[in-house]
């Protein structure tokens, strides 16, 4: 059963130059219990599908339906399915954890009987219960996330949007974050969308659906979208770029992609591989390294560009130093 | 529209008119800061004025100055006060927490309506508060004049809060503040009659006057407090009322636009 169904949805803005097309006739559809994830970089139009779907905008052209109310003639019906986590802190600051939680309960209907009780559940679930008394804006980044999670859980929603949860957080509470998002999984009837641009966290997701200039150019799972690469991803630096280009794709008949002064293939069992390939190379190879293809190289093969640096700076903890080598 | 939605959209305007009185009343520094700040216009410019220029030109009217004005500053007092409760808007949209009320389950007018009881509710406390400077300007209050002055002083604030939900609606960031400030407050306050009479002056004034809903406010705060009003008190009374339903008619409208 589908929760989420969008067909041909398209937003354009108006700007001083004319129009922007931020999402180009998009259609998916994201099974219940399922955790659906958004991945591309930032302005791919990610967070502006997020508030179509959550009647923060209105579509241009198009239609989608959540939880089967039509989000455009039934938006009180959708708001009350979903619960969100916006990319941007949205608390109350000089009010109490609680007094949020009770402010979101009386909006959402929570009935008066339950609330407290809701309200205990979701503060003990994030580990905020011993704080729930104290003002916002005495709280951490990861803790006011954390408050946010369980605000969005407060009333029972069945989809959980969650825009770029871990932007902007340590890399521990970032995987704290995560504890809670697969905890919630396990003990709630709840599907979560999410939007990111951490290839690691995409990697997370039961689907993905890669985004880039408004359109989905890719969607399935991690597993099948990884499968459109052949093997292994050899990336290296070699002196001369051009002419390595070259006598690699003649070579070995691949293609060679380019990106941030880097070269890029596709090989089959890499590790046989390497030691063969550098002792053959005539070019000066300055660094090398393989790996596993992770989504950035689905996004690079299908966009040949990069998301962004984070990626590059995983792939330099994975990198085997090969300076010095020469044929 | 449904029972159940009228009910929801119910709760939410309490929700929004809770919010606004919480925080509030949690904010002390605000409550003092906005009891000095009509306190030092009445007593230090109030006195300035009254003995020091008008005191030089007429004798007559020098004991009675400060009389005068006081019902023109708790006009003043509630017209800053609901300005500013109606600008948290802009301050809400800033720190985020506005799109958690967008995205609520309510009609979006619903919280143009509840942002402008929770200002409104918030002008009443401020205003009555003023209520104590009575005795040092030689005015008395009974409880008839209590009673009176708490539905008069709610309809004013009501009237500006959502002139304020207005003039805030579609403004980004803070900076609009002073914008608001400059070419909405501070012109309502000079020409509503609260500093001085507004009789015998310039005709581009009365203009301003005759069109700045304060002036009536004010007018119908001297009425009561002091029995001395240009117009019916039910004029005065008629016209901020029907200026507040235009505003707040507005301000759900363009709430229901979305963001």
């Amino acid at each position: 059963m589908n929760i989420i169904e969008v067909v041909n949805l398209s937003k354009n803005f108006k700007t001083k130059k004319g129009f922007i097309t931020a999402v180009k006739d998009v259609s998916f559809n994201v099974k219940r219990g399922e955790l659906f994830g958004f991945l591309g970089p930032n302005g791919a139009g990610k967070t502006t599908t997020i508030n179509i779907l959550c009647t923060l905008l209105a579509p241009t052209s198009g239609r989608a339906a959540l939880n089967s109310y039509d989000i455009v003639s039934n938006p009180n019906e959708v708001r009350q399915s979903i619960g969100l986590v916006f990319q941007d802190p949205s608390l109350d600051e000089r009010l109490t954890a609680r007094e949020n939680l009770e402010f979101h309960a009386m909006l959402y209907n929570v009935p008066k009987s339950l609330r407290n009780d809701r309200i205990k559940y979701v503060l003990k679930m994030v580990e905020l219960y011993e704080r729930k008394d104290d003002m916002v804006n005495t709280f951490s980044g990861g803790m006011k996330r954390r408050l946010e999670i369980a605000r969005g859980l407060l009333h029972y929603p069945k989809v959980l949007f969650l825009d770029e949860p871990t932007l902007g957080l340590d890399p521990q509470t970032r995987s704290h974050i995560w504890e809670y998002i697969h905890q919630l999984r396990k003990k709630e009837d709840i599907t979560i969308f999410l939007t990111t641009h951490y290839m690691a966290e995409a990697e997370n997701c039961d689907r993905v659906a890669i985004i880039d200039y408004g359109e989905i150019i890719a969607i399935d799972s991690p597993d099948n979208l990884k499968k459109q690469i052949g093997g292994d991803v050899v990336s290296l630096v070699a002196e001369e770029k051009a002419m390595a280009k070259k006598t690699i794709e003649k070579e070995y008949s691949v293609s060679v992609m380019e990106d941030d002064g880097k070269l890029y293939f596709e090989v089959k069992e890499g590790e046989t591989f390497l030691p063969k390939f550098i002792k053959k190379a005539d070019f000066k190879i300055l660094s090398i390294s393989l790996r596993r293809p992770t989504l950035e190289d689905v996004f690079l093969k299908l966009t040949g560009r990069h998301i962004r640096e984070e990626a590059a700076e995983a792939d330099t903890a994975l990198k085997i130093h090969a300076r010095r080598l020469r044929k | 529209m449904g029972p159940d939605e009228m009910n929801r959209n119910l709760m939410g305007i309490y929700t929004i008119w809770l919010r606004d009185v919480r925080r509030f009343w949690r904010d002390k520094p605000r409550i003092i800061g906005a009891t000095i700040q009509p306190a030092l216009f009445l007593f230090l410019l109030g006195t300035g004025l009254g003995k020091g220029i008008i005191g030089a030109f007429g004798k007559d009217l020098q004991g009675d100055y400060l009389s005068f004005i006081y019902p023109g500053i708790i006009g003043m007092s509630i017209l800053f006060t609901s300005i500013f409760s109606a600008i948290s808007i802009i301050w809400d949209r800033e720190i985020g927490f506005l799109k958690e009320v967008m995205v609520a389950p309510i009609s979006r007018w619903a919280v143009a309506v509840g942002k402008a009881f929770g200002g409104s509710t918030v002008s009443v406390f401020q205003g009555c508060l003023m209520l104590i400077f009575a005795p040092f300007v030689n005015v008395h209050i009974n409880l008839i004049m209590v009673a009176t002055l708490i539905p008069l002083i709610f309809l004013i604030a009501f009237s500006i809060t959502s002139l304020g939900i207005v003039a805030a609606a579609r403004m980004r960031s803070m900076q609009g503040f002073q914008v608001i400030m400059n070419f909405l407050v501070l012109p309502m306050f000079f020409l509503s009659g609260a500093m001085f009479p507004i009789t015998n002056l310039p005709k581009w004034m009365d203009i301003f006057i005759a069109i700045n809903p304060l002036t009536y406010g004010v007018d119908a705060l001297r009425g009561v407090i002091l029995g001395m009003n240009n117009y019916p008190i039910i004029m005065d009374v008629g016209l901020v009322a029907g200026f507040g339903i235009v505003m707040i008619a507005v301000a759900m409208v363009i709430f229901g636009k979305g963001e």
